[in-house]
């Protein structure tokens, strides 16, 4: 178990690169904690995950573990487990000698090992499966051998990289929670890479959202929903996703297609002439009648949408409509309803944003503008 | 045996074979239905195509065969007489006591392994360290030794029988089997197959604390048995049937080969008397061919798998 500390990091893949894989990345993991890294592909996930383990050298910048400088530490040294996408088992050996192969590097004793295996084997319910070769498990085993691999040395860090997304949907989901319940129960300090926002949303104490190679911010899953820092992590984070609208502010008023959205003073205050208004599915509530017409020139305060594709997931829906009157360039709003309200394809819904629960952004640097 | 494990490991790896099975059917399909259309004019003559190569390789090789059985004199008769009458085991003990005919064979069991073993240690641990270790100047080696293959051993034959004349190499073992050792080839192909390992497999080795010698025998070579067996049984083909350097090296039956002491048989003998010589010749033969015949399979398992794996 160990804390871990990222220091300026930076990873270039040539020297003349303009932008590195890895833009200086500081990150402070304590120990026992599980860190999600997230972002689109090419974000450089993986890549800051390698320079943990010591696959990828370090070209700036330094990692610390438990405050020690792993530069020239090999990867073998460093005491770190990773459980790859691919798994990597050893196709030679049988599950348990796949599960022993570090502890024997280690020179481990005989029956430590074993008693180790048998535990880590239990634990992942995969008493049955250890003489058998990888070749003759199923995906959701390999994976299981995968962790019992990391299990058994008891590392003082895990890394994953995205070890779910060879596995079939709901395997996924039960996966992801054994995974994340196992990480509770051993305490040890896990940074594990996903593209999926809904792994990182459930699995993490904190995420951290990567763009081009730069931390974009680090937080509970709970802020990072709330609170995004930017426009960036607002979409990102969130599904279905956030609907960014640019707008001009005028008289502490922001519009959204033209229905005024009151802004908290101190917010108007620091806001410049444009802003981007963010507004999730559920920020909205459908209004009956709309009050005040848009024909006579007053404000309406309500949103009219057509609506052009309904999403039904039984408990709820997402009803994707385009402003009514906007051009066929206009971006679409996302609004989740109830499963009460049934919309099909063609009607006119009008609705209005929930108080409190919008997000505003600087148009130009894309940055959240708070209070 | 162990490629259907390796294939097995990895999820994304399972389609293609199924999907390169469905292509092959469907162009034996192809080829069927382009036979029918075809008619068996084609089909006939696609057959008289294989029986002629079959009979430029076998015919030698039969008549070989069938030489060291017949009597001397009816080694020469016109016509040609196909099956020998009487047929005769004489050429095989004429053999044996003519010539110290297992002198000969001893030898080449000694040089054959010494520089199959050679040769494939060195192969290994030199395509290991140019595909999986890393230090400065690498790829720089592996071009001289790739270099090292376009020379034909014609061309150093020269300087290497001077270099081993001065040392007093000459109808010594070490003389015959050091300058054949060195192994570009090995080295090439033994290369490619551990580049072609997944290298997430070799990465999880470091991180499991494995070392340099234990990453090999542990990781790598046990997911690169059927290109070694292809590899081994190439090399010792060549080893076996090896003339030029030996016929150079040895004088006598203390140090030559087999193919080299057949020479002697014939040198002795003068060129009429074939009989013992073929006998020779195919007693030569024997150990590969029940070799080839245990390892083919392994062996042509080997040398397509670089090829089908994608």
């Amino acid at each position: 178990m160990a804390t871990v500390y990222f220091d300026e990091a930076t990873r270039r893949f040539s020297k003349d690169d303009a932008a590195p894989a890895v833009d200086g990345i500081t990150l402070d993991i304590a120990d026992g904690e599980f860190l999600v890294l997230v972002g689109p592909s090419g974000c450089g996930k993986s890549t800051t995950l390698r320079m943990l383990a010591g696959l990828e050298p370090v070209d700036g910048g330094r990692i610390l573990v438990d405050g020690h400088d792993q530069k020239g530490v090999r990867p073998r040294d460093r005491d770190i487990a990773m459980v790859f996408q691919s798994y990597a088992l050893y196709p030679n050996m049988s599950a348990a000698q796949n599960m022993a192969f570090a502890l024997d590097n280690a020179k481990v004793s005989k029956a430590e090992t074993r008693q180790r295996v048998a535990e880590a084997a239990k634990i992942l319910e995969l008493e049955p499966l250890l003489d058998r070769k990888p070749g003759q498990m199923s995906g959701g085993q390999r994976q299981r051998v995968a962790m019992g691999r990391a299990i058994v040395r008891n590392p003082k860090v895990f890394c994953m990289d995205e070890p779910l997304s060879n596995l079939d949907a709901k395997l996924r989901v039960s996966t992801r929670s054994q995974i994340a319940g196992l990480q509770r129960r051993l305490g040890i300090t896990t940074v594990y890479v996903t593209h999926d926002q809904v792994e990182a949303m459930t699995m993490g104490h904190r995420v951290a959202v990567l763009r081009d190679g730069k931390l974009q911010q680090v937080d509970t899953p709970e802020r990072l929903y709330d609170h995004p820092v930017n426009t960036f992590v607002a979409a990102f984070i969130g599904s279905p996703a956030i609907t960014l609208v640019e707008s001009e502010v005028r008289e502490g008023v922001a519009r959204v297609h033209g229905v005024p959205v009151p802004l908290d003073r101190a917010v108007a205050g620091r806001a410049g002439e444009k802003v981007v208004v963010g507004l999730r599915p559920e920020s909205w509530h459908v209004v009956e009648t709309p009050a005040g017409g848009s024909r006579d020139g007053a404000d309406p305060s309500a949103l009219g949408l057509t609506v052009e594709l309904v999403e039904s997931l039984g408990s709820e829906s997402f009803v994707y409509g385009r402003p009514v009157g906007a051009d066929e360039g206009a971006d679409r709003v996302t609004v989740r309803l109830d499963k009460r309200t049934h919309l099909t394809v063609g009607d006119t819904v009008h609705v209005e944003p929930n108080r409190g629960e919008v997000h505003l952004f600087d148009a130009a640097s894309g940055e959240r503008i708070e209070a | 045996m162990s490629t259907s494990t390796i294939v097995g490991t990895r999820d994304d790896e399972q389609v293609p074979p199924t999907g390169g099975q469905r292509r092959r059917r469907r162009t034996s399909h192809q080829v069927e239905a382009s036979a029918h259309h075809r008619g068996p004019m084609w089909t006939a003559a696609g057959y008289a195509g294989m029986v002629l190569v079959v009979l430029v390789i076998a015919v030698p090789l039969f008549w070989i065969l069938l030489t060291s059985f017949k009597e001397r004199g009816d080694i020469y008769v016109r016509p040609a007489q196909w099956w020998p009458d009487p047929v005769t085991g004489q050429n095989y003990s004429e053999l044996t006591t003519r010539i110290p005919f297992f002198d000969y064979v001893r030898n080449s069991v000694i040089i054959t392994s010494a520089t199959s073993v050679a040769k494939i240690v060195l192969g290994v641990i030199s395509a290991y360290a140019l595909s999986l270790l890393r230090f400065p100047g690498r790829s720089v080696v592996f071009l001289v030794v790739i270099a090292a293959l376009m020379v034909p051993n014609q061309i150093t034959v020269i300087s290497n029988y001077a270099l081993v004349a001065q040392l007093g190499w000459r109808n010594t073992f070490q003389g015959i089997i050091i300058p054949l050792a060195g192994v570009a080839f090995g080295t090439f192909l033994m290369r490619n197959q551990f580049l072609s390992l997944p290298g997430e497999i070799i990465e999880a080795a470091r991180l499991d604390g494995a070392g340099p010698m234990k990453l090999l025998w542990r990781v790598v070579m046990p997911m690169s048995w059927p290109t070694l067996v292809a590899f081994a049984l190439i090399t010792v083909v060549n080893e076996w049937n090896e003339y030029l350097w030996p016929f150079l090296m040895s004088d006598d039956e203390t140090t030559a080969p087999l193919p080299v002491g057949l020479t002697f048989l014939q040198n002795n003998d003068g060129v009429t008397n074939w009989g013992p010589v073929m006998a020779g010749t195919v007693l030569a033969m024997l150990p590969i061919l029940v070799l080839f015949l245990f390892l083919q399979r392994q062996m042509i398992k080997g040398l397509t798998a670089g090829a089908v794996k994608s």
